[in-house]
């Protein structure tokens, strides 16, 4: 279904599924612990043997020699895979560093070694027996040390921004830095792979199973068709896992050598220094303003690094499309660093840059004498700064705005920071704009219907914990007219139509649409089967009717069963219209006087993104979103040792999240809104809009509170105390 | 993980004895902290002695007044004890300010104090670290020492004791007692017990080879106000950043106890005798000679102003 012109009414109007918060439909095998996760599946396959990844010790160098005699010996070993016995090996299109290491060593922990046994104890304990000698090479680990010596990319500009600037009566000129940061996600990477001949079968944890299958393709030089690739539940993600990683490949590999299928499970500390994580930026912003508080001016420059052939965190976009102004630049300049590879992270981009942008919003605002809702209120723009005929799709951030303020009592708020106490606690409020970008991508899927009126979904679409399975029936149980307990859904296999996978808070509304596209090709087919005219024939009640004849759905589809398959694609709406999803986030903190802690006392965000599909879903998505938006402001940092060249604190002990007792309260407001630009569901990601926006709210709170205005995150105690009052 | 031998020790002194007797052996009791350093193999005991069931798992009233915890109390059962509760209240706080539930409910009181560094190059075998591999060098200095010692540190290490329950104990008097394996037992005064790093950061404690902890004896109560003061960045399940525990009389007079500065808990009986003076004074005097580095030099304002609220605390 070829999807280029808005969605008029439709099926799925009639939200008599769709839009209910409806519980999770695999609620039941999580919390019964029957759902089947990757390194569990103890009985897909007979005879698993355990592997376990050796890191390099080094972040640049060579490996000078390896020593594998002692382990083989030691008890158990079956096998032991390094890059002089693996064969050739590629590297997958959506790979920086090779997942594979040797003798070249391109970054800390990247793996160098599978020691395969028959036990996991076995084969960790003949991974400490390796010796490997390297010689180290001149790395360069340290961002601030190196942005200027890299030029610029990637430039946007329209009007005269230098000079607009100069000329600004009101301006700032900050420059803001965020770290490295990790996914962090509770399931580690983990793989079972078993040969069959030249076929190969993959029970993994991930995200974008056609990416994935195609670079495991590309980097064992076998052909896509001989793998299949099955991933029906994951532990978490949030970009992590939207790539191959070493567990599948080398579970493959090791696989091959040992002559029986293994599964390999990342340890921890490879969560940090083997697999990706978002990089860190340093960001220039400068705002101008006439006095009125329009702004004139807007330029953001962002720098971040990442290893030679990787890409930049583009943490300027949401600059080129937020806020209104005539003269406006970005610019994301990149330099190269030997730290484990960045990439993708909930929200790339949009995450890190939001938490800058809606600082200096924040300074601006008060530079202004405006109130930081105001300020953003008269910069609100419908169209596209950079191309006025280009409206967007949907765009209630100002009633977002409005909404919060009423709902979190923002008129409550003192502007002069450092005025509230309670007790040991300075308070303040923080509000940010939330911003993220909807991405459209084709995706498809295959419903089937059988004699006793069940609907199977069967999609390459993954559910990392976000909801896939329930959304995906909800759409199947509206388009056909039956109750929820007729819908089966089945996620996560390539022998599935290829889906648009989870990422990019794309994974909702891509993937419903794409079930909607078959579901109503398996609409025309009942109604040709059962001999009703198309356009009339109405799906309700397991039953499929037109005018005083009704009959049950079930009877379509014989004793063989009905199978229609289709993918949404889409035509060039995203080109004509700017698709975004939109929040405001507000916060209220305490800053203990005399320590400096900051504990958030209560958040609101009040998103409007579309057609909310399941507000019990989505909640979950936003709340936990918001979550992390916690952990970025006020914690999360990976400490790099800038002479060794890697992450320092890899482990959840080092590297803290937020815990329980740090999120008090969370309110989540969804806005009435369906976006007939964005698909024939009407909906839009929402999942990372969740996160976006919600560091600085919490970092805008904080300079509420005390008076301290901290632009390096995270806003942790140290760089607070200098400002506080004598406790 | 290393293969190991087990063996399930019958006393007391039967254990120690096993213990000097064996090349390598440690004890086990909870297992909270040796299991996860045995399975990164910066512990690689190849005999451990279970000293579970030796029955050392009861709290006592002593002739004196005091209390004797049994070696194997479970830290969240002392915590939870009504005379801890009512007498030392600044035990009970400092136990409740560490880990997890679930952990409390496995560690032990011993093994508290037994606890290994959270020094993150301690637990990266890559790494050089006088403390895991004496005479490796140490990576700390001049990387990430945020989270490290500012005071009591030396060329050879800059790690901290992470225990919350040790530095109550350390302004409470406590006394460890040990028995050895010659049989004959013997109380270590707190403030002896663990050790600045020096040349051998490895060596953590002053117990013998095979010296096996059966008690901590806490002194006859001292009334005041007990009040413990962990500072972190997340509200709960992280080790302290600087931690204040202190008791304090109704004459402002009192003891003070610092965590998450040194290599041991920090105490400095001098520097009570300012406690009148407020927190300032005393500050001065506790952390007199600190070497922070750049990126740990909070910790000396953070002692000062955390001290300030709790003496203020104590005094409303």
């Amino acid at each position: 279904m070829r999807f280029d012109t808005p969605a008029t009414t439709n099926p799925i109007d009639q939200l008599r599924v769709v839009g209910k918060p409806v519980d999770r439909i695999d609620g039941q095998l999580k919390t019964t612990g029957t759902a089947p996760y990757a390194y569990e599946r103890h009985d897909v396959v007979a005879n698993q043997a355990y592997g376990y990844v050796v890191g390099s010790a080094i972040a640049k160098g060579r490996i000078t020699s390896i020593d594998l005699s002692t382990a083989r010996r030691a008890p158990g070993v079956l096998a032991i895979v390094t890059a002089d016995n693996a064969g050739r090996l590629e590297k997958g299109r959506f790979n920086t560093a090779r997942l594979l290491g040797g003798p070249d060593i391109e970054h800390y922990d990247q793996a160098i070694a599978l020691v395969v046994a028959e036990t996991f104890e076995q084969a960790r304990a003949a991974a400490q027996l390796i010796r490997v000698d390297y010689v180290r090479a001149e790395g360069a680990f340290d961002l601030a040390d190196i942005k200027d010596s890299h030029g610029g990319d990637d430039n946007s500009a329209v009007g005269d921004f230098a000079g607009a600037f100069v000329a600004a009566p009101v301006k700032i000129d900050g420059t803001y830095s965020t770290p490295d940061h990790s996914h962090a996600m509770m399931e580690p990477h983990a793989s079972i792979a078993a040969w069959d001949g030249d076929r190969l079968t993959v029970w993994t944890s991930n995200q974008m199973i056609n990416w994935t299958k195609g670079d495991l393709a590309t980097t064992l030089g076998v052909a896509s068709e001989n793998i299949r690739l099955i991933s029906p539940f994951i532990g978490g993600g949030f970009g992590g896992k939207l790539f191959l990683r070493c567990d599948t490949v080398l579970a493959a590999l090791g696989a091959r050598a040992a002559g029986r299928p293994v599964k390999v499970a990342l340890p921890r500390p490879f969560m940090f220094n083997n697999t990706t994580h978002r990089p860190a930026t340093i960001q220039r912003i400068r705002i101008g303003a006439a006095r009125d508080g329009k702004i004139t001016a807007i330029g953001h420059e962002a720098w971040s690094g990442d290893l030679p052939g990787g890409g930049p965190e583009n943490a300027v976009q949401q600059t080129r499309l937020l806020y209104a102004g005539a003269n406006r630049m970005t610019a994301m300049r990149l330099a190269v660093l030997d730290l484990p590879e960045g990439n993708a992270m909930r929200a790339p981009g949009e995450a890190p840059g939001l938490m800058a942008l809606e600082i200096a919003m924040d300074e601006m605002a008060e530079k202004l004498g405006l109130d930081p809702i105001e300020f953003r209120v008269l910069n609100d723009t419908q169209v596209d700064p950079e191309n006025p005929a280009r409206p967007f799709s949907q765009r209630q951030l100002v009633e977002c705005l409005r909404t919060g303020a009423d709902r979190f009592g923002w008129d409550k708020r003192n502007g002069q920071p450092g005025r509230l106490r309670d007790g040991r606690w300075l308070v303040g409020m923080g509000v940010a704009a939330g911003f993220r970008n909807n991405l459209l991508t084709a995706s498809g899927a295959r419903v089937r219907l059988d004699s006793s009126g069940v609907v199977t979904v069967e999609t390459d679409m993954t559910d990392i914990g976000t909801g896939s399975y329930t959304i995906i029936a909800q759409t199947a149980a509206e388009m056909m007219g039956v109750p929820l307990d007729k819908v089966a859904v089945r996620l996560g296999d390539s022998a599935f139509p290829v889906s648009a996978g989870s990422g990019g808070q794309w994974g909702a509304n891509n993937s419903t649409a794409g079930v909607y596209a078959a579901c109503v090709k398996l609409r025309e087919a009942v109604v040709q089967k059962l001999g009703f005219n198309s356009a009339d024939a109405v799906f309700a009640d397991s039953l499929v009717s037109s005018g005083n004849r009704g009959v049950p759905l079930a009877e379509a589809a014989l004793a063989s069963g009905l199978v229609a398959e289709d993918a949404i694609e889409y035509g060039d709406l995203a080109r004509r219209y700017q698709q975004s999803t939109f929040a405001a986030h507000f916060v209220e903190v305490g800053v203990d006087v005399a320590t400096g802690e900051t504990r958030i006392r209560r958040m609101l965000a009040v998103c409007a993104a579309g057609r909310i599909l399941n507000p019990k879903t989505a909640r979950s998505q936003v709340i936990g979103a918001m979550t992390m938006g916690v952990g970025a402001a006020l914690m999360e940092e990976l400490a790099v040792d800038k002479r060794a060249g890697f992450f320092v604190n890899h482990d959840l002990a080092g590297y803290e999240v937020p815990v329980h007792a740090d999120i008090p309260h969370q309110e989540v407001v969804f806005l009435d809104e369906t976006d007939p630009i964005s698909s024939p569901m009407k909906a839009k990601g929402v999942g990372e809009l969740g996160l976006c926006g919600v560091g600085a709210a919490i970092a805008n709170a904080i300079y509420n509170a005390t008076g301290v205005r901290v632009r390096d995150y995270p806003v942790t105690l140290d760089k607070l105390l200098a400002g506080l009052p004598e406790a | 993980m290393r293969s190991f031998t087990y063996e399930r020790a019958g006393s007391p002194a039967a254990a120690a004895a096993a213990a000097a007797r064996t090349e390598g052996a440690r004890f086990i009791a909870g297992g909270t902290n040796l299991l996860d350093l045995m399975k990164l193999e910066i512990e690689t005991p190849t005999h451990l002695i279970d000293v579970n069931g030796l029955a050392l798992d009861k709290i006592e009233t002593t002739t004196e007044g005091g209390l004797r915890i049994g070696a194997l109390v479970r830290n969240t059962d002392l915590a939870a004890d009504e005379r801890v509760r009512r007498d030392y209240g600044l035990l009970s706080r400092a136990l409740l300010a560490g880990a997890s539930g679930q952990l409390r409910n496995k560690a032990t009181t011993a093994g508290n104090l037994l606890q290994r560094t959270r020094c993150p190059y301690f637990y990266d075998t890559n790494q050089p670290c006088n403390k895991r591999q004496p005479g490796s060098g140490c990576a700390a200095i001049g990387g990430f020492t945020r989270p490290l010692a500012v005071i009591g540190t030396s060329d050879a290490c800059i790690a901290t004791h992470p225990s919350d329950m040790a530095v109550a104990m350390r302004a409470l008097d406590a006394t460890v007692e040990t028995v050895r394996p010659d049989g004959t037992a013997r109380g270590i005064p707190i403030a002896e017990f663990h050790r600045l790093p020096g040349d051998t950061p490895d060596i953590e404690t002053t117990l013998a080879p095979g010296e096996l902890i059966t008690a901590v004896t806490l002194p006859k109560p001292v009334g005041g106000k007990h009040i413990y003061r962990k500072v972190r960045d997340r509200a709960s399940y992280a080790f302290a950043l600087v931690s204040v525990a202190a008791i304090v009389q109704p004459d402002g007079t009192g003891r003070v106890a610092l965590g998450g500065v040194a290599h041991r808990p920090w105490r400095v009986e001098a520097a009570e005798t300012e406690m009148p003076r407020g927190a300032k004074a005393v500050a001065e005097r506790l952390l007199a000679g600190a070497k922070p580095t750049d990126e740990n030099a909070f910790k000396l304002p953070l002692v000062e102003r955390t001290l300030g609220a709790v003496l203020a605390e104590a005094k409303g």
